[in-house]
Order: structure tokens, then C-alpha cells, then sequence
């Protein structure tokens, strides 16, 4: 959200600049806000995680402390220790691990190859059919929660890990071909061309050519799937009782658990989302920065 | 080595027609320059040639097979893209060796064939480097070295000079016209620039809206353009075209001109009373200050100096001309100037259509 907001403050830039041209003062002023803005918005992000951080390694009696330090001291890691070897912890973990490698491999599989219908070619209903990928997200899991659920029990796919998996990869799924679509886009139809002369199938020219090049793209949506995945709690909640991935643990059992646990539980939630976001940055970025055809 | 015939192409693109019924016969070995302007086709043209496109109607024969609807890797051709194409993610020598290792030729085979391209095309040094670590000019020697190794009976160029600066597309123009005479492959050039087309190609197709205006060699389509359009558009300045009735006089057939008459070609004569198109070359007028033969009154507009000669604008009445000078030839704009163009060298243009008359 704070990558959007970003993305489109300076798109306003250079057109406050330019209609503030006479005054200089104003521009700088502009950008002055704008910095403001900006910084606002990352402690908004930043803080909570820095505490969560902070009190998930502080000792019990440091977590009661008033006023707070700004480092844990002294750093202890009986809280985690604790957190990782209750009960239901580390089996939830392993679900979450499958789930999340399910969802990885569908949302790929299903998603990689229609963001290269999408890059490549014109068809007939192409816009309502990238129309149609959003709409899937404007449905609320909430509210298809309880007909889902009645499904998956007809279907004997309640309480399963590949149940989790399939709703996972639907939520997956626009993200993925669009983010794949975009990287294909920026692999330049000629390079297929060419390979297409000079010996290759269709096929060949995909993976001889476009495979290698889109790889490092491809695997950020990988691990754009699994992460979502890994984070999602409503359905993984809904539709499990025993086969809980890790968020549907966390928050069955933390919320009557005590605070120290709890901080423990929200790191170990947030720490591979952060890990993601530092390695698909760059093309979050490119997606955001350009026009995807 | 091959023959390519086109017979009757037609590739539409929704409803409008990119290539419209076109036929063109390329002899086995030759060098032929599709040039236009951009969207009128050419590169269209040379797609369904690869098989990049297939078109909507029509046959396209390479040595009497009909490849019309075969994918691109049957039909033994080659091409080079205007963004030379060449693979980022390999190397230099796997680059020109691609099409070899497709073809599954024997390592020792594709090592041959990527030597002998790359040391023609001067590459030979740079074979164990990445593409990003060539600059413009060398991708393009690597993309031409890639299609020459394939020893295609065809060789497609889509305007491969046009990413190059001025000077270095001026050098490689010369070399690649040397080296496609060395290798012999029938070769289809498209480019937009006349330059290009008039120096390299054996024949020129010159191509308007999908369709061919005129195929014939370079001298021939220079002087003597198949109508306004072809005139117009080969030429550094274009071909003037003024507009004049035929009539006669005492003195024979003339062409009158805002005024002026001009002799004109005594099989003119079924055009008397006719309007007519005269086209002349800015090179064959020659200027001068006092009326003394056949000639027009002109006053100069503008005057501009290139180096090797001055281009004069001149108008008579509401047409203007272009005129070619020697540098040191002393005129001034709002000046007078008598113009005397070589007789011989008028063209006769039907005025409507603007087709070349045929006064046999």
C-alpha cells in the first residue's frame, strides 16, 4: 500500500513543479510535504513492526517496563523459545509450508501461462477477461465463506490442506498473471521471433528464450503466491478445525494466550513477508512504474 | 540458392488491408530493396516472407515450394531484426550459433560456421561476451553474423541500419553490400530509406499503401519514376513536378506553364489541350540570369547551402522548384533567375493520376 501511495505522489510531482514554476519556494515547499508525507507513511509501517520485533526478543519483565526502552535489553529469546515449542506450533507451521507450496506451484501453473496469453497475444474478450481477473478479488472472502464452506464438506475437501490450497491459489491467482503478464510483456516479442526463425517451435522458442529471461520475474510471482498464502488467515480459519496452517493457529490460540506469546506469534507471521518484499521489490516497481499492455 | 515468387499476397490487420494483393518475382541471388514510407507494407511483406505472418490470401513460392502457410524454421531462410534480436542471456558465439544447435548440427560443424560468420562480420574477438557488453554497432554485426551462419537460401533484412548513427550506418552499408555479393543468398532489404535502397539493391519495389508503385533497378526508378508518388519519394530533393497544358504553337508541340512554354515531345501530341504533369530532377535545371534558350522565369525563395552545392527554392506563379547550384554560384533570395532544364530529361505525368505517360 505504501509502494501505491508512493508510485502515485510522484506521478503528481513534476505537475505541481511545473504549475508552481514562477515561485521556487513553492516547489520546494512541494517536495518538502512530500518528504513529510512520505516519512509519516513509513514510521506508520515501520514502528509497529520495530516494537513487535523489539518485544518478540525483550524478556517478560522488560515487556511490563514503563517507559519503554528502544532496545530490547537484555535481548532474550525465552519468549520465542517458548512460542516455537508450544504445542500446535510447529505442526502448523509444516501446514502452512505445504499449503503455501501448493498454492505456489498452482497459482504458477495456472497463472504464468495466461499472463502470456495476456502478453502476447490480442483475442477476442481479452479486456473483459483482465476485467474478470480483479473482479475475483472484489468478491469478499467473508462473504463467501459460509457457501464455500457448505462446498468443501460436499466435496470431502473441508479440513484439508489442499482445500486451503485451492482457495489460496484463487486469491493468488490475479496478482499472479498480472505480474506475470508483465514480465512477459518485457521479454520483446522479436527475441521469440527470432529463435522462431532460426529453428525453433513455439514451444523451443518459450523455453530456450523467454524462460531464461523472465526467470527472476517469475519467481518473485513464486514467492508473491507463497507469501499470500503464508499470510492468509480468514479462509485458512474458516475452513479448518485440526489442519490449521499458521495464522489460523495463531489466532485461534493467541488470543487467549498471554502478551509476550503473542508478540512472539505476530514475528514469526510477519518475518517472511519482509524477507519477500525486500527480494520482489524491484519488480512490484517495474509492474507500478509502467503501463502494463 | 533460391527464386522467391509472391503471387497476389493479401494480409489484412482487422479491415484495413496492410499488404494488398501484391505479386513480386525475386531471381535467385538477388538483391531486392522493398522501400516505402512507414505503414505502407513493406515489413508486412517480409513477415509473411518468414512466416512470422501468414497471410490472408495469396502464395508465396521459395524455390517452387509453396511455403505459404509453413512456420518460419521450414522454410530455410534467415532474418535480421531492425532491434538486431540477438539474445541477451547468451553469449556472443552461442548467439550466431543458435540456429546451428537448433538444426542439431555436430559441435564441430557449429564451431566452423560461427567462425567463419563471425570473422566476416569482424566479430571474431568479442565471442566469449554478453550482448551488453557490445555497443549498437557490434549487436548489429552479431545479428547479421547469426543469420549468415544458418547459410539461409534467403536472407531477410528488416531495416537493419536504422538503429545505427549516420556515420557508422554509412560503413556498414558498404560492407554488408559487399559481403551479400560474397555469399550470393537471395536477399529481401525492406528499409524507408532511399539512400540505403538506391545504393545496395539490384531492384527496388517501391511500396504505397500495401501495394507496389514500381519494381525496377535503382537507376531506372530514379530517373524515371513510374508516377508522382515513386518521384516524390526517391530523391534528395524530390523529384519537382509542375503542372502545365499541352499545346500547340509555331514552333511545334509545347507544354505552357504558369505562362511559359516549354517544347514538348511530338508524340505529346494526343494529350493537345490536355493538362499534363512535367517532372524534372532538381540536377538537371540550370540556372542563370539572362533568358537565353527553352527555360522558365523563376524568382528564388530560399537559399540553402549544403556543403557540396546550394538547393535553391524557386516559384513560378503559385508551383515551386528545387534547384540544384555549385556552391559558389552567386543568387539571393527575392532574386530573378532564368531557369533551363535539359530537355531530354523532362518526365510526362498524367496530371489526374499522376502515372507516367507512355508516348510510344
Amino acid at each position: 500500500m505504501s509502494i501505491l501511495d508512493q508510485v502515485n505522489l510522484n506521478d503528481n510531482a513534476p505537475v505541481t513543479a511545473r504549475t508552481a514554476r514562477p515561485v521556487l519556494n513553492q516547489r520546494s515547499m512541494a517536495r518538502f510535504a512530500l518528504y513529510v508525507l512520505a516519512v509519516t507513511l513509513t514510521l506508520w509501517i515501520i514502528l509497529p513492526l520495530y516494537f513487535i520485533t523489539a518485544s518478540a526478543f525483550s524478556t517478560r519483565d522488560a515487556l511490563y517496563d514503563w517507559p519503554k526502552s528502544l532496545f530490547p535489553n537484555p535481548i532474550s529469546f525465552d519468549t520465542m523459545d517458548f512460542f516455537l515449542n508450544s504445542r500446535g506450533v510447529y505442526s502448523s507451521a509444516l501446514n502452512s509450508l505445504i499449503v503455501g507450496l501448493i498454492t505456489l506451484a498452482l497459482s504458477l501453473l495456472i497463472g504464468a501461462p495466461a499472463g502470456y496469453a495476456l502478453a502476447r497475444f490480442i483475442f477476442p474478450g481479452r479486456d473483459s477477461y483482465k476485467l474478470l481477473i480483479l473482479t475475483t478479488r472484489a468478491f469478499p472472502i467473508v462473504i463467501l465463506s459460509i457457501p464455500l464452506s457448505v462446498t468443501f464438506l460436499n466435496f470431502g475437501l473441508y479440513d484439508t490442506l489442499i482445500g486451503v490450497a485451492l482457495v489460496h491459489t484463487a486469491l493468488a491467482l490475479p496478482q499472479t498473471i498480472l505480474v506475470t503478464s508483465s514480465i512477459f510483456v518485457a521479454v520483446p516479442n522479436e527475441l521469440e521471433e527470432a529463435a522462431l526463425t532460426l529453428g525453433c517451435h513455439r514451444m523451443s522458442a518459450f523455453t530456450k528464450i523467454v524462460l531464461p529471461m523472465a526467470l527472476p520475474g517469475l519467481a518473485a510471482a513464486a514467492i508473491f503466491a507463497f507469501v499470500l498464502s503464508w499470510n492468509e488467515v480468514f479462509a485458512a480459519t474458516i475452513l479448518t478445525s485440526q489442519n490449521r496452517t499458521l495464522p489460523a493457529q495463531v489466532l485461534g490460540s493467541l488470543s487467549n494466550s498471554s502478551l509476550p506469546l503473542r508478540y512472539a506469534g505476530g514475528f514469526v507471521l510477519i518475518v517472511p513477508s519482509l524477507l519477500f518484499i525486500l527480494i520482489i521489490r524491484k519488480y512490484l516497481l517495474n509492474m507500478w512504474g509502467r503501463v502494463v499492455k | 540458392m533460391a527464386q522467391i515468387r509472391l503471387e497476389n499476397i493479401i494480409k489484412l490487420f482487422g479491415k484495413v488491408a496492410a499488404v494488398n494483393n501484391v505479386s513480386l518475382t525475386i531471381n535467385d541471388g538477388e538483391f531486392m530493396v522493398l522501400l516505402g514510407p512507414s505503414g505502407c507494407g513493406k515489413t508486412t511483406l517480409l513477415r509473411c516472407l518468414a512466416g512470422l505472418e501468414i497471410p490472408d490470401g495469396g502464395n508465396i513460392f521459395i524455390s517452387d515450394q509453396n511455403v505459404t502457410e509453413f512456420s518460419p524454421r521450414r522454410r530455410n531462410i534467415a532474418m535480421v531484426f531492425q532491434n538486431y534480436a540477438i539474445f541477451p542471456h547468451l553469449t556472443v558465439y552461442d548467439n550466431i550459433g543458435f540456429g546451428l544447435k537448433m538444426k542439431k548440427f555436430s559441435k564441430a560443424d557449429i564451431e566452423k560456421n560461427v567462425k567463419r560468420a563471425a570473422t566476416l562480420l569482424e566479430v571474431d574477438k568479442y565471442l566469449e561476451r554478453h550482448p551488453a557488453q557490445l555497443s549498437g554497432g557490434q549487436r548489429q554485426r552479431v545479428a547479421v553474423a547469426r543469420a549468415i551462419a544458418m547459410n539461409p537460401a534467403v536472407l531477410l533484412m528488416d531495416e537493419p541500419l536504422s538503429n545505427l548513427d549516420a556515420l557508422l550506418r554509412m560503413q556498414m552499408r558498404a560492407e554488408l553490400k559487399r559481403l551479400l555479393q560474397e555469399i550470393g543468398a537471395t536477399t529481401v532489404y525492406v528499409t524507408h530509406d532511399q539512400v540505403e535502397a538506391l545504393s545496395m539493391g539490384d531492384r527496388i519495389s517501391v511500396m504505397k499503401s500495401g501495394q507496389i508503385a514500381q519494381v525496377d533497378d535503382p537507376m531506372k526508378v530514379y530517373t524515371d519514376p513510374a508516377n508522382t508518388f515513386v518521384g516524390g519519394f526517391i530523391g534528395s530533393p524530390p523529384m519537382n513536378f509542375l503542372v502545365g497544358e499541352v499545346v500547340q504553337s509555331e514552333g511545334g508541340l509545347a507544354v505552357e506553364i504558369e505562362g511559359q512554354r516549354l517544347p514538348a515531345p511530338a508524340n505529346l501530341a494526343r494529350m493537345a489541350g490536355q493538362k499534363v504533369t512535367v517532372g524534372l530532377r532538381a540536377e538537371n535545371i540550370e540556372a542563370g540570369e539572362v533568358k537565353d534558350g527553352p527555360g522558365l522565369p523563376t524568382q528564388v525563395m530560399v537559399v540553402e547551402p549544403l556543403g557540396s552545392h546550394l538547393l535553391l527554392t524557386t516559384r513560378i506563379g503559385g508551383q515551386s522548384l528545387k534547384v540544384v547550384t555549385p556552391v559558389d554560384y552567386p543568387v539571393s533570395p527575392d532574386q530573378p533567375l532564368w531557369l533551363r532544364p535539359d530537355l531530354n530529361k523532362l518526365r510526362w505525368l498524367d496530371a489526374q493520376s499522376g502515372t507516367l505517360l507512355n508516348l510510344n
